[in-house]
C-alpha cells in the first residue's frame, strides 16, 4: 500500500485535478460557512440600503480609488475606538457590495466620518485638501463639483444591487432619480425619502445642476451612521 | 556504435519565438510599472504632483502601478519562461501550434493595456489586484483557459516519462489563478453595455472572499509561478541537479495546500468572525515551514557551485532572490500573528513586506531568468556586458534595501503613534502627525524606487546591446548536427 509519487508524475491531467482539490479545501472550510452561519452578522437595528445619492458617490468613491488611502473598518482596538468610534460591525456592510474596508491607511479611516464634519467642510476639503489642513497629501478633487451626476440610469444600479441581495423594494427603484433630486433639494418634501432611508442626510446643490461631489457627500455623511449604539446592546454584539 | 549515435531522437523545434515576445513584453512592462511606482511614491511626498486631476491623482495610478508590476511585468515573466520550461523538460514543442501562442501573446498584451487604460479613465472595481471591471475579465478567463490547453497540451504529448518539478508549480499557478479570479469577479453587470457591476457578495463575506483571493494572487501567481521559474533556472544556471527531490514534493504539496488558508490574515480584528481569523493565522503560521523548505531546496542546488555567483551574474540574482523569498516568507508569518498585526496593519509595514517580496523575490528571480534566457534564446555565448549586470545587480540590492528599511521605520513608528497615549490617558497624535513623521522616509522610499528603475534601465541597455552583438554561439541544430558529423567522420 506504498503511494508513489511517480503516478501523479505521469499523469498531467491527474496532477491537475489532484492539485485542484488540494486548493479547494482551505477556501471551502473558511468561506462557505460564512454564508450559513447565523452569527456572522450582528443583529442590530438600522442599517438600510444607500439612498440612491449615496449610492452613486460610493460609485464614484470606487471609481476614484479611495479606498486605497482610506479604509472603513475600526478594529476592534482600543485606540481606534477612542480616535473613530465604536468598532466596525459586519452588519454595517452588509449592504456594501462590494465592501470598502481598505487595507492602507494613508489618510484616517472614514468608517464613521458621517456626521463628524458639515457638508461645506466636506465640500472644501475635497475641492482643496491643503486648505483645510495644510499638511495633508490628498490629491485634490475639485473637478467632481464640476461633473454634472449622471443619474439618468441609477434605477438600474438599485435593481442590480436588488439582484445580489439588497432588499430595494420596487418603490425604491421607481423613486430613484425623484430620490436624488430630492436629497439635493434644500425646499423639496423630504417625508417620502426619509421614511425610505432613515438619516439620510440633505446635500443641498442650491439650483446647481447636481454634481458628483453632491453624491459623494451625501454617501460619506451617511457612513457609520446608520445603527444607534445607544439601543443596541452588548449581548447583540457578542458572536 | 556509430549506428546509435547517428539515430538521436528527433531534435524538437521549440517554439522560441512567442519565449522571446514575453521576454521583450516582460521587460517593457518593468520599466513601466517601476516608473509609475516612482511617480505615485513621489505623489505621495510631494502632493503638487497629483497635478492632472483625476487621470493621474494617486488613487487612479496606483492600480496602475501594481497591474502592471503583477500581472504586465510579472505575468509576461511567468508565461513566457512556463512555455520555455515546459517545451524542454517535455521535450516536446509547444501545444496548439503558432495562431495558439500568438493568441495567448496578444490576448494578454491587450488585457494588460485595456486594464490600465480602464482605471486612468475611472473603471475600477475595487477590488485590490483584481480592478479591472467584468469584460475586462472576461477577456482575461478566456486568454487564461487557452493558456491552460497550451500548456497543459505540452504536458500531455511530453516525451519524457516524468513530468519536471518546475511544472507542477507552474501548473498549479495556472488553474488555482483561474479558480481565484472567476471566484473573486463574480458579479451581476447593471448592464450588458454597461461597464459597472455589483460583487455578488457583501460586507464581511467580500472581504473574504476578495483576501481569499488577493493572499493568494500573491501564493499563487507570485510565489508558486515563480517557484516554478527557481526550479528550472537554477539548476540550469548551476548546472547541479535540485538539492533533493523528495523535499520538492513535500514543498510543492504542503506549500499549495497551507498557502490558501491564510488570506484572513488579512482582516484580523475586523468585523470577520474571530474563527475564522484564528484559522488563517494557524496557517500562516505554518507556512512558514513549506517556504523555507523551499528555500533550501534552491539554496542548497548551490552546493559545490557557490563560485559561480562570482562569475554568473544571472546566477547572482536568482540567488539573492531566494533569500529575499527566506526573509519575506519569515515576515509574514510575523505580521500574520494577531498581536503583531495590530500593530503592523494599514502601516507602511504591509507596502514594505510587499516590496522585499516583489522586487526581491519576484523581481530579481525574473532578472536572473531574463539574463540566462536572453544570450540562450538569441544564440550568443554571453551577455553584452557582465559588468553592467553587477552594476545593476548592486544599483538595484541598495534600491530594494532603502526602500524596506524606509518602510519599516514608517509602519513601525505610524502604528505607534496611532495607539500612543500622554500622561493624561488622551490620544497623543492626530493622525495628520503621523502623516508628517513619515515624510522624509517617504521620500527614502522614493529614492529606493528610483534606484530599482534605474538598475533596470541599465539592464534593459544590456539586452539590447546583447541582442544587437554578433551571433556568437552555434544554434539548436546546429549544436545538433555537430556530434553526428563527428560521428560520421569516425
Amino acid at each position: 500500500m506504498q503511494f508513489r509519487h511517480e503516478f501523479l508524475e505521469k499523469n498531467a491531467i491527474l496532477l491537475l485535478v489532484a492539485s485542484l482539490l488540494t486548493v479547494a479545501v482551505g477556501g471551502l472550510v473558511e468561506i462557505v460557512p460564512q454564508f450559513f452561519i447565523e452569527n456572522t452578522i450582528e443583529p442590530v437595528k438600522g442599517v438600510r440600503p444607500y439612498t440612491p445619492l449615496e449610492l452613486a458617490g460610493r460609485n464614484i468613491y470606487i471609481r476614484e480609488g479611495c479606498y486605497l488611502c482610506h479604509s472603513q473598518q475600526i478594529r476592534a482596538l482600543r485606540d481606534e475606538v477612542e480616535r473613530y468610534g465604536h468598532y466596525s460591525l459586519a452588519a454595517e456592510s452588509m449592504y456594501d457590495h462590494p465592501f470598502q474596508w481598505g487595507s492602507k491607511r494613508i489618510g484616517p479611516d472614514l468608517a464613521r466620518v458621517g456626521g463628524k464634519y458639515s457638508n461645506d467642510w466636506h465640500f472644501a476639503h475635497l475641492r482643496h485638501p491643503q486648505a483645510v489642513v495644510p499638511e495633508s497629501i490628498m490629491p485634490r478633487y475639485a473637478f467632481l463639483e464640476e461633473t454634472p451626476l449622471d443619474y439618468a440610469r441609477i434605477a438600474a444600479d438599485l435593481r442590480t444591487d436588488r439582484a445580489v441581495g439588497v432588499p430595494y423594494t420596487k418603490e425604491d427603484i421607481a423613486n430613484a432619480t425623484a430620490d436624488i433630486e430630492a436629497q439635493t433639494n434644500a425646499d423639496a418634501n423630504h417625508d417620502a425619502l426619509l421614511k425610505r432611508y432613515p438619516k439620510a442626510v440633505i446635500v443641498p446643490s442650491n439650483g446647481r445642476t447636481i454634481s458628483e461631489m453632491d453624491a459623494l457627500v451625501a454617501y460619506l455623511q451617511v457612513l457609520g451612521t446608520m445603527v444607534n449604539f445607544a439601543d443596541t446592546s452588548e449581548e447583540q454584539l457578542q458572536r | 556504435m556509430s549506428e546509435a549515435l547517428a539515430a538521436p531522437r528527433a531534435a524538437v523545434v521549440y517554439n522560441d519565438d512567442v519565449v522571446k515576445k514575453f521576454i521583450i513584453a516582460s521587460m517593457f512592462w518593468a520599466v513601466v510599472a517601476f516608473l509609475v511606482g516612482v511617480f505615485i511614491a513621489a505623489e505621495l511626498s510631494w502632493p503638487a504632483l497629483n497635478f492632472w486631476p483625476p487621470y493621474v491623482n494617486f488613487g487612479r495610478i496606483r492600480p496602475v502601478h501594481t497591474s502592471a508590476a503583477i500581472f504586465a511585468f510579472g505575468g509576461s515573466a511567468l508565461l513566457g519562461t512556463s512555455f520555455h520550461v515546459v517545451q524542454r523538460t517535455c521535450r516536446a514543442r509547444l501545444f496548439g501550434g503558432e495562431a495558439l501562442a500568438n493568441f495567448i501573446f496578444w490576448g494578454y498584451q491587450f488585457f494588460i493595456v485595456m486594464a490600465a487604460l480602464s482605471y486612468v479613465l475611472g473603471f475600477s472595481k475595487s477590488r485590490e489586484y483584481s480592478e479591472p471591471e467584468w469584460h475586462i475579465i472576461v477577456w482575461l478567463v478566456i486568454v487564461w483557459v487557452a493558456y491552460l490547453v497550451a500548456f497543459t497540451g505540452t504536458l500531455i504529448k511530453r516525451e519524457e516519462p516524468h513530468i519536471y518539478v518546475a511544472n507542477w508549480f507552474y501548473l498549479s499557478f495556472i488553474i488555482t489563478v483561474a479558480m481565484l479570479v472567476i471566484v473573486n469577479n463574480l458579479s451581476i453587470p447593471v448592464s450588458v453595455f454597461a461597464a459597472k457591476s455589483y460583487s455578488a457578495f457583501s460586507g464581511a463575506q467580500d472581504a473574504l472572499v476578495q483576501w481569499w483571493y488577493g493572499h493568494n494572487a500573491v501564493g499563487f501567481f507570485l510565489t508558486a509561478g515563480f517557484l516554478g521559474m527557481m526550479y528550472y533556472f537554477i539548476p540550469k544556471a548551476a548546472n547541479r541537479p535540485i538539492y533533493s527531490y523528495r523535499l520538492s514534493i513535500v514543498h510543492f504539496w504542503s506549500l499549495i495546500f497551507i498557502y490558501i488558508w491564510a488570506g484572513p490574515h488579512h482582516l484580523h480584528w475586523t468585523s470577520l468572525p474571530d474563527w475564522t481569523q484564528t484559522v488563517g493565522m494557524a496557517f500562516s503560521i505554518m507556512l512558514w515551514m513549506p517556504s523555507w523548505g523551499g528555500m533550501i531546496n534552491g539554496l542548497m542546488t548551490l552546493s559545490g557551485a557557490w563560485d559561480k555567483l562570482r562569475t554568473d551574474p544571472g546566477l547572482r540574482f536568482s540567488v539573492t532572490a531566494v533569500g529575499f523569498y527566506g526573509m519575506s516568507t519569515f515576515e509574514g508569518p510575523v505580521m500574520s500573528v494577531r498581536t503583531v498585526n495590530a500593530l503592523s496593519h494599514y502601516t507602511d509595514w504591509g507596502i514594505g513586506h510587499v516590496h522585499s517580496g516583489s522586487l526581491g523575490w519576484v523581481a530579481f528571480i525574473t532578472f536572473g531568468a531574463i539574463y540566462y534566457l536572453v544570450p540562450n534564446l538569441w544564440q550568443r555565448t554571453g551577455l553584452y556586458s557582465n559588468r553592467l549586470a553587477a552594476w545593476h545587480f548592486w544599483i538595484a540590492t541598495l534600491g530594494i534595501v532603502l526602500y524596506i528599511t524606509a518602510m519599516w521605520v514608517a509602519g513601525i513608528m505610524e502604528g505607534l503613534m496611532w495607539r500612543a497615549y500622554d500622561a493624561q490617558g488622551f490620544l497623543q497624535y492626530s493622525f495628520i502627525d503621523s502623516i508628517n513623521a513619515v515624510h522624509p522616509l517617504f521620500i527614502v522610499r522614493w529614492l529606493g524606487g528610483v534606484f530599482f528603475l534605474l538598475g533596470a534601465l541599465i539592464m534593459v541597455y544590456n539586452l539590447v546591446m546583447t541582442v544587437r552583438s554578433p551571433r556568437t554561439a552555434p544554434g539548436r541544430a546546429e549544436r545538433f548536427a555537430a556530434p553526428l558529423a563527428a560521428a560520421a567522420g569516425e
